[in-house]
Formats: C-alpha cells, structure tokens, sequence
C-alpha cells in the first residue's frame, strides 16, 4: 500500500549508494525532495538522468551526493552550461558514465518488461558505444539481414523521484501526458512522489483522469509539499522561475558561490 | 548596404530554406535558432499549399489525406510539442521514419561529418566538458535529413578530425543508416555532404563572406565548386513573419532567446 509521509521521512527511503532516476527539467523535478537529499546528507548515489540533467543535478553533483553520474547530457537550458557538473567531470571528482537520450529509455523499458536487454538502432562506430563495456554489438541474432545491433542491458532504478500537480486518497497519481515518470516507475524497485494536493476522490473511477493516472500499485510513498518543483515549473501550475534559475547558473560557477547558494536556499 | 537584421535572423532565413520539401521537422534540446527555423518553414509551407507538389522527403509512413502543412514538433515544452507517451516517443518516432529532418549542432565537427558534442580532450580525461551527446548517437542514424549547425565557423569548431565521437557521421554498409548529414550550416556559409565521399562542398557563402574566408577558418578539407553564390538573406517581409509569427511561438520554448534576439516581449 501507499503511504503518505512528511517530506523528510519521505527522503530517509533514499539509503546511500543508490541507484535513483529523475526525470528533465519540463518533467515534474521533486525539487524540494532533492533539497531535503541535500540536507540529509545522502552520499554516493548512481544519479541516472531520464535521459538528461539540470538544476536538480548539479546541485546533487556541487554538494558531494554524487558518486556516478549517468545521463545523455546535464545543462541547465537557456540559463547555460551546468557549472557544478561540469567542475565534477573535468576535476574528475565523480563518475561520468556517458550514454545517449534513447539508450536510456531503452534500458528502461527492459526493465519494464522484465527482460534482461533491449536491442537499440544506431550507436555504432560512436565513441560513446566503444567506452560502454555493459553494451554489446552483436549480429542480428535472428538473421533478418538487419546488420550489427547494440544490446543494451536494463537499467532497475532502486528509486524514482518526481513531483506531481495531485495525487487521490488511495495512492494514485496523476502524471498527465509525463509519460516518462511512468515508465521510470514501472522500472524502479521503489518510487517516492511528491504533490502540490492530496484531493479526496478516487482518479481511477474517472476514464479522463485515468488514463493519466501512475497507479498506486507502483507508488511507494507520497508527501504532500506546494510549490515542490520550485523553482522549476509544473504544467498548469507554475512558471520556472528562469532569474533564479540564471542567478544559480552565475553563482555556482565557484564553489564558494555554490555554496553561498546552498547556504541561502538549501541548509536554512 | 546596411544589414537591418540580427545574425541569428539570418541564419533562421537560410535553415528555413534547407526545410523547404519535409513534411516533418523536429527539434531536440538547446536548439533557439533551429526551432524558430522550423516554425518558419512551417509558416512559409502554410501560404503555399498548393496541390500536386513534388514527392516529399521524410515520412515515410505518412499517408494521404495529411494535406500539405509542415509539421514541427519541438521538444522540452507544452508548446508545438505533440508528443504524449514520454521523452522516448520522439526517438521512437524517429525510428521508424516519421521524422524528416531534425537538427545537430558540435563542439567540434571534421571534415567526415563526425560530431563531437561532449568534450575536449583524451576522453574520459577531458580537458573541457561540454553538455553531452543528447540523443546525437541515435538520431544521426535514422532520420534523413540532419542538418548540422555550427554559428561559430572557427578551426576550434570545425576540425580535422573530432577529439570524441558523439555520433559518426558515416557508417559501414552493413549498419542500418537511413539518415545522416545532408547540410552544415555555419555563421560563415552553407555545405553539403555527399556520404559517399565522405566529404562536404561548399554550397553558398553568407553575405560579405569570401571563400578565401572559410578556408581559412576552417580546419577540415572540403570540395569548392567553381561558382559559389551567396546564402540568400531575409528580406523585409521574412523579417516580419520571424519576428511576429515566429517571435511568440518560439518564446513559448525559448523565452530569453524570443525577448534578447527576436524582441519578442511576450507574456
């Protein structure tokens, strides 16, 4: 059953070493969630990016909760390049395990279905396939003609983490067309969620809201948190607040701005 | 003659002219000057659409009865962005030729189209990190047209050969392929790819850009045809369609790029 707690109990699932999925910036990043990591001092987490990073990443990466990072890409969009992230790989403080956007949501849905591996088109000859030794180039096992395929092993979160507009009294979560933190869900062992409201009805009972509906079955626990993605945006919620998000972008670009922002908007 | 438009205005022009013919245009990440491009097109496709036109480039599964509008589908926001089953929908999409044509930039790109979008350096030691390869290892591979955009035509960008390989930019015949480079756009001129040669050849420079110019700013060997025109520029009423069809579509993705470039002030 789903359980509702208060945000900190709902980060104490988070043990050290984990291996944790969060999803881009336009997908419902449990902000205030990755704060309270922050606070909690979780260390070594595997970070997989779904497929790529931002502001949530590199605060983790600048406040040592990282110990290997994998992701496609970690920018933080129109507010510019992710500068603790990027002091991490070049001071080679963190493991970087390089991957592309569709090797990860491959990976994913291996894992959805249960089986060990999923073939993926392209990859060949790309630096990023030679440094993988988890992935393999084989011939078309079923001699279809197809050529050489990349196998590429599945990838079982043990945490999802993400925010959402509403979650109903028995667990369900409404995710709308966020279809990735589904499939992060159906993937992960366990899945921690955040939500602006707890509303008291029941989303399944309602064929509209249902079919944007993540189950409670694959929901471990929920806490209820407003303005949880702040200071990024939430569909039909909020606006990304992007002068915060530049201020952070110019202010962690030294450890010691970094840590002036975390002291002001993490560890008060 | 002076120039009454941005440099980024310029290049919107000439991408949107390399889109003319695809039915479906995508957009990844961090890409401000593609996306306005695309939705140029699409705004130019939508005053023309005249019946009995050309066989069209790209999607291959779509049937009749689409009519003749461009589609754009930009990612990383609600607007212009179709997709509703999650972030891999669009590299599905892509895979099985529902995309036309789609945009790549580099960090560093050479002269046999391999793109470098991740860093500098021996890898993993890097000396300079960039973003990363996105979706590049994919995407390069299955959808047809990629056109590769590069504003700073430098020796530091365009390369003899790239420090790491994001996505190749041609493969062996035994690889499933059917997409690839087509078209380099950069600050200084447009080439074109030929993957059979492995080898670009210089299609139009941009106004007050020599070809003497981009040889010497550019660190790979390319073919030089005879006769090199120069890359059209927008004229008053292209302007006007970026600025007030393209400004407030574009911020709906891109709200600093609209507002600094295209004085778009939106809401």
């Amino acid at each position: 059953m789903t359980v509702f707690e208060d945000l900190d109990t709902l980060a104490g699932h988070v043990a050290d070493g984990a291996l944790v999925a969060l999803a881009p910036e336009y997908s419902w990043v449990p902000m205030a969630l990755v704060r309270a990591l922050i606070r909690h001092k979780v260390r070594d987490l595997h970070l997989l990016c779904v497929p790529i990073g931002g502001l949530a990443a590199d605060m983790m990466i600048g406040a040592g909760v990282v110990g290997t990072l994998e992701a496609a890409a970690v920018s933080l969009g129109e507010a510019g390049p992710a500068p603790r992230f990027i002091a991490a790989v070049e001071g080679r403080t963190m493991t970087m395990r390089d991957t592309t956007c569709p090797a990860i949501h491959t990976a994913l849905q291996a894992s959805e279905k249960g089986v060990p591996f999923m073939p993926l088109s392209g990859l060949i000859g790309s630096d990023i396939t030679s440094h993988r030794d988890d992935w393999k180039v084989v011939d078309d096992p079923l001699g279809a003609g197809g050529g050489p395929i990349v196998l590429l092993p599945a990838i079982k979160p043990d945490v999802t983490l993400f925010h959402s507009p509403r979650a109903d009294r028995d667990g369900n979560v409404w995710i709308g067309r966020r279809r990735e933190l589904a499939t992060m869900a159906h993937a992960s062992a366990t899945t921690l969620v955040t939500v602006e409201t707890i509303e008291d009805r029941d989303f399944l009972a309602d064929e509209t809201m249902a079919a944007g509906t993540l189950p409670s079955l694959y929901v471990t626990a929920i806490a209820e948190v407003e303005g949880g993605a702040r200071p990024l945006g939430l569909t039909d919620c909020y606006e990304r607040d992007m002068d915060h998000i530049r201020a952070y972008g110019k202010a962690a670009k030294t450890e010691a701005g970094f840590q002036a922002y975390l002291d002001e908007h993490v560890l008060k | 003659m002076t120039q009454n438009y941005a440099p980024e205005e310029f290049l919107i022009n000439a991408l949107a002219a390399e889109l003319d013919s695809v039915d479906h245009v995508a957009v990844g990440a961090l890409s401000p000057v593609p996306g306005s491009a695309a939705l140029l097109a699409q705004a130019l496709s939508d005053g023309e659409q005249e019946a009995g036109q050309e066989a069209r480039t790209g999607a291959a599964l779509s049937g009749p009865g689409q009519g003749h509008k461009m589609r754009v589908s930009i990612i990383h926001g609600d607007a212009n962005n179709p997709f509703t089953d999650g972030g891999r929908e669009l590299f599905d999409c892509a895979g099985q030729g529902r995309i036309g044509a789609f945009f790549l930039g580099g960090a560093q790109i050479d002269g046999e189209a391999n793109i470098n979008l991740l860093g500098v350096g021996p890898y993993p030691n890097l000396d300079k990190r960039f973003n990363g390869s996105f979706g590049s290892a994919y995407v390069y591979f299955v959808i047809p047209k990629i056109i590769l955009f590069a504003p700073d035509h430098s020796r530091r960008v365009l390369v003899d050969k790239v420090d790491f390989i994001s996505a190749p930019g041609t493969s062996a015949p035994d690889v499933h392929r059917p997409g690839g480079p087509k078209v380099l756009m950069t600050g200084k001129c447009v080439m074109d790819f030929d993957a059979d040669r492995k080898r670009f050849t210089l299609k139009s420079v941009h106004p007050g850009v020599t070809v003497e110019e981009v040889l010497d700013n550019t660190g790979f060997d390319f073919d030089v045809p005879e006769d090199v025109p120069e890359t059209p520029a927008p004229d008053a009423e292209r302007l006007q369609l970026i600025r007030t069809t393209v400004g407030p579509e574009i911020a709906k993705t891109y709200p600093g790029f609209a507002q600094q470039v295209l004085g778009f002030q939106g809401g």
